[in-house]
């Protein structure tokens, strides 16, 4: 293989960091000297560089392609269309009904249409350019209301999911009644790195990708596929990540990146521009949901009834898990006795959506947090005293039936939340005003108003899935080396690996490898699940070298492994004979194990989506401070106050990191964040008019932890990373509408709406 | 179609050493230029647009989006990148980016060497500044991992062990 960049993702092993302490990730320093690989930075000798070409329609069938002239420009090496393909022209994330290449009908703006690689990067987007494609354009189908019942523009047809979740009788009802329809905008990940690949072809006929990935094996099925390969002739590497939070989970310049660098037998990196970042990964899943309640007049609920329709654009990627989500957490975390939900996860020719944090869960929680708030309100109860009233508890049951047998404390997140401080008065600064550096608002028209939600969801993948992973561990005269295909994507996950190994085998150093495909799979960076499942893994891979260990030196003492413990790194005998360190006890010796983790079986939804389907859950609430500007329909997020289960803090650091990103990203859809869509074009595919928060906008965050430890899960650890951007989105707003008193139905709130022009 | 128009040569200064660059296109940016011809990868491109500060490098000690700078025009500059800014000893860390990773400013790290740029050329200009300023500051460095809370730590603690070490 060819020798590739300067550096490395492999992580340096840092001194010390048990389990409950705020260890540094090891990959810390390279970072912060610019040295840690990402996968763009990646460079090969002779490398070609890869472009895409994408239809710029939403609907069209195409007549015809002519890459003649893009052939004929001086370095350009090779361009590709489905008419090239030797395997199947198909691929996705669950289920394959995306072609690799449009072969003659256009489900949407973006889709690809040609792969294209140069001897330099500028040369590749003049050869796209030079594609002549003639398109015949026919209408889109953009609504997912009418696309339900319209003509199918897939063979697969226009649903992904339909779901009906019945409950008790959901024709009895209660004396109060609220009602109300709300919409959710399309939200994108943007992550800071876009995406990044170097393919380059092997000796044996296949192929090596090093990625920005969030699950390596997944997109080595999927590329080995179309290649026509076995699997083990594609051999993926984790590439350095810039960040994922869903958009990485289905595959992007894969399998071009790899098809371009066979056909040419050179490396080939592919680098996407944020423009083609914003069009080439999926996105938040736009939703329209009506929801109805009803409550005894001391606000117990009676009844819930919602439908629920989320736009999952063109292709499935993962919309069938993400209406799976959205009914099944469609009432928040309250008992709710009778119930009738009805999901659709449709098919349109807008953008393709799929997984971003929260998946579901992030779109109903607006929706029934402002149920609850309007609720109270129409019983006369105080709004924080009505969800405790209603929360659920573990021995409850969900909407599904299912019975909570884990953690799952909401009123102790409800209570710690508000037991927290509100911060102090506004400082008398124009940056700190709705506005900021615009010095549009006066300190006088600014109202100071709080909000307050509630949300979960639940953890690790579901209906039946046999999630799993699996972790090696090697130790080595006191040096410990983990072995995982867990893609650390930001999250943390090799900090959290070491943090184990040091605290069961009680050794400071501990390397995590580079992940690749040379292991089995680790599954997805996503659901949460990274910290118990590949986490469970690399728990038991080293609990197992720890029992080597012992045994060895029992045998060596001719003693029996069960009269020795294992604490802090040293190994004792109850009889006193035996006093060692564990990193001196076998000079030369290499204690290897290599184990699977698999949580509890869950099983599928029923016909009237009951089941135990879920593994395990978890919850958080947010108060939100908010100054508002009503006259301008200008907004700061001030203070965030939350709090959160995470069945045990394994790492207070990075705990607090992935609460505070993750009300940032809820802040952002509550006030900024919305890809805009006309006629399946994204009008604003770019960090100039798609806006996240940046430090003026991101509110201050006070945050406390629920610690009921996760049966089943290590060290009784959840994972923490969604919770953050379930409720803080409907905190946010129901502070805004407290200052202008709208009804506010729609995220993200606009200063127009704001201000009551629309 | 016309082929690129390309400089057969010019030098830049970077770091403090003289870099030739051979046969390049005349359109390619600063950003292109540190990263694929000078081997300096650190500062990153997040947006092609100067909006996300990843790519944030010293121009005559002006803090710039090098993904906005034609490489060419910056020839008689002084450039200085991350590569350029810390100690030399392998693993040694400025003030700064120790703070960044002690006080968990790093998660995915796409943004942090953009974000160190503008920490240090802040730090350069004001000792001890407040928190809007701070915040000002580096609102031109997006990060999408943190939700800057972190972020902030860290910049406090550099500024008080600044103030430590000028004592």
């Amino acid at each position: 293989m060819t020798v590739v960049s300067r550096r490395s993702t492999r992580t340096e092993p840092t001194a010390g960091g048990r389990v409950g302490d705020s260890a540094i990730r090891p990959d810390g320093v390279p970072k912060v000297r610019g040295e840690f690989a990402f996968a763009g930075d990646l460079w090969a000798e002779g490398m070609l560089w890869g472009a895409t070409l994408r239809s710029p329609h939403a609907s069209a069938i195409v007549r015809h392609v002519d890459i003649g002239p893009a052939l004929a420009i001086p370095g350009v090496r090779a361009v590709l269309t489905a008419t090239d393909l030797v395997g199947r022209n198909r691929y996705g994330l669950e289920h394959r009904d995306q072609p690799v290449f449009v072969e003659d009908v256009v489900r949407y703006s973006g889709e690809p249409m040609a792969a294209i690689a140069a001897d330099h990067p500028d040369t590749a987007r003049r050869a796209r350019d030079a594609i002549v494609v003639d398109y015949e354009v026919t209408p889109p189908l953009t609504d997912p209301e009418v696309a339900i019942d319209a003509p199918a523009i897939h063979p697969d047809g226009n649903l992904f999911r339909q779901l009906v979740v019945r409950r008790g009788d959901p024709s009895t009802r209660g004396p109060v009644v609220v009602e109300g329809t709300y919409e959710i905008g399309m939200q994108d990940q943007a992550f800071m790195g876009p995406e990044a690949g170097l393919a380059i072809p092997a000796d044996d006929g296949g192929v090596d990708l090093i990625v920005s990935t969030q699950w390596l094996h997944n997109d080595r099925d999927q590329v080995a596929e179309v290649l026509g390969l076995p699997p083990d002739k594609v051999r993926l590497t984790l590439g350095g990540v810039g960040g994922a939070f869903g958009a990485r989970e289905d595959v992007s310049l894969h399998i071009h990146s790899c098809l371009l660098a066979l056909h040419t037998g050179r490396p080939v990196k592919t680098v996407y521009s944020r423009r083609e970042s914003f069009l080439g990964h999926v996105h938040r899943h736009p939703a329209r949901i009506w929801m109805r309640h009803s409550a005894e007049p001391d606000g117990t609920i009676v009844s819930f009834e919602t439908r629920i329709v989320l736009d999952g654009g063109a292709y499935r990627s993962s919309s069938f898990h993400v209406t799976a989500n959205a009914a099944c957490f469609a009432a928040g975390p309250y008992r709710v006795p009778n119930a009738l939900v009805e999901a659709y996860g449709v098919r349109t020719n807008n953008p393709p959506c799929g997984a971003m944090r929260g998946f579901g869960a992030v779109q109903v929680a607006f929706a029934h947090e402002a149920q609850m708030d309007r609720l109270a309100d129409a019983c006369g109860v105080d709004r924080v005293e009505l969800r405790l009233h209603n929360a659920l508890a573990s021995g409850d049951e969900l909407l599904t039936g299912q019975r909570i047998e884990g953690s799952l404390p909401v009123a102790e997140v409800i209570r710690a939340c508000m037991a927290l401080p509100e911060p102090p008065p506004a400082v008398d600064d124009v940056l700190a005003r709705p506005g900021g550096a615009g010095n549009t608002t006066d300190a006088s028209s600014v109202r100071r108003e709080v909000g307050f939600a509630v949300g979960f969801k639940n953890l690790m993948y579901a209906e039946g899935y046999d999630d799993d992973s699996v972790a090696r561990c090697r130790l080595e005269d006191g040096v410990a080396t983990i072995t995982c295909a867990a893609a650390e994507v930001g999250q943390g996950f090799v900090t959290v690996a070491q943090q184990f190994a040091r605290t069961i085998l009680g050794v400071d150093d501990v390397f995590v490898d580079p992940a690749d495909t040379s292991i089995g799979s680790a599954g997805s960076t996503s659901a949460s699940r990274q910290t118990m499942v590949s986490g469970g893994a690399v728990e038991a891979a080293c609990r197992a070298v720890a029992a080597r260990v012992l045994e060895y030196v029992a045998e060596t003492h001719g003693i029996d492994p069960e009269a020795l413990t294992l604490t802090d790194g040293r190994i004792q005998s109850a009889d006193g004979r035996v006093d060692a360190v564990i990193a001196s006890v076998a000079p030369g010796i290499v204690f290897e194990a290599e184990e699977e983790f698999h949580h509890r079986v869950t099983h599928p939804l029923d016909a009237d989506g009951q089941g135990d389907a879920h593994v395990s859950f978890a919850c958080a609430a947010h108060r939100a401070v908010v100054d508002v500007d009503p006259e301008l329909g200008l907004v700061r997020v001030v203070h965030i106050a939350t709090a959160q289960d995470v069945g045990r803090v394994l790492n207070p650091l990075q705990c607090l990191g992935q609460i505070e990103g993750g009300i940032a990203q809820g802040v952002g859809l509550a006030t900024m964040e919305e890809l805009l869509v006309d006629e399946g074009r994204i009008l604003n595919p770019s960090f100039t008019d798609y806006l996240i928060p940046t430090a003026l906008d991101a509110p201050t965050v006070a945050a406390a932890y629920i610690e009921e430890p996760e049966p089943g899960a290590p060290f009784g650890a959840k994972g923490v990373g969604e919770p953050p951007t379930i409720s803080s989105t409907p905190a946010v707003v129901a502070a805004i509408r407290a200052a202008t008193g709208r009804p506010l139905t729609r995220v993200p709130v606009r200063p127009d709406d704001v201000a009551g022009l629309t | 179609m016309s082929e690129q128009v390309v400089n057969e040569q010019y030098v830049l200064q970077v770091n403090g050493e003289a870099r030739e660059v051979h046969d390049a296109w005349v359109g390619e940016s600063l950003l292109y230029v540190l990263r694929e011809r000078l081997g300096l990868p650190a500062a990153k491109g997040g947006c092609e647009q100067g909006e996300c500060g990843s790519c944030s490098v010293l121009v005559d000690g002006a803090l710039v989006c090098a993904c906005l700078v034609l490489a060419a025009a910056v020839t008689d500059t002084e450039i200085v990148t991350l590569e350029g800014l810390q100690p030399d000893e392998r693993g040694a860390l400025s003030i700064v980016q120790q703070a960044f990773v002690e006080e968990g400013a790093v998660q995915c790290g796409f943004c942090t060497p953009g974000l160190v740029m503008a920490v240090e050329d802040l730090l350069a200009r004001d000792a001890a500044p407040e928190d809007l300023t701070v915040r000002e500051a580096v609102s031109g460095n997006l990060c999408r991992c943190t939700g800057y809370g972190r972020v902030l730590a860290a910049i406090d603690r550099a500024v008080g062990a600044t103030k430590e070490a000028a004592r």
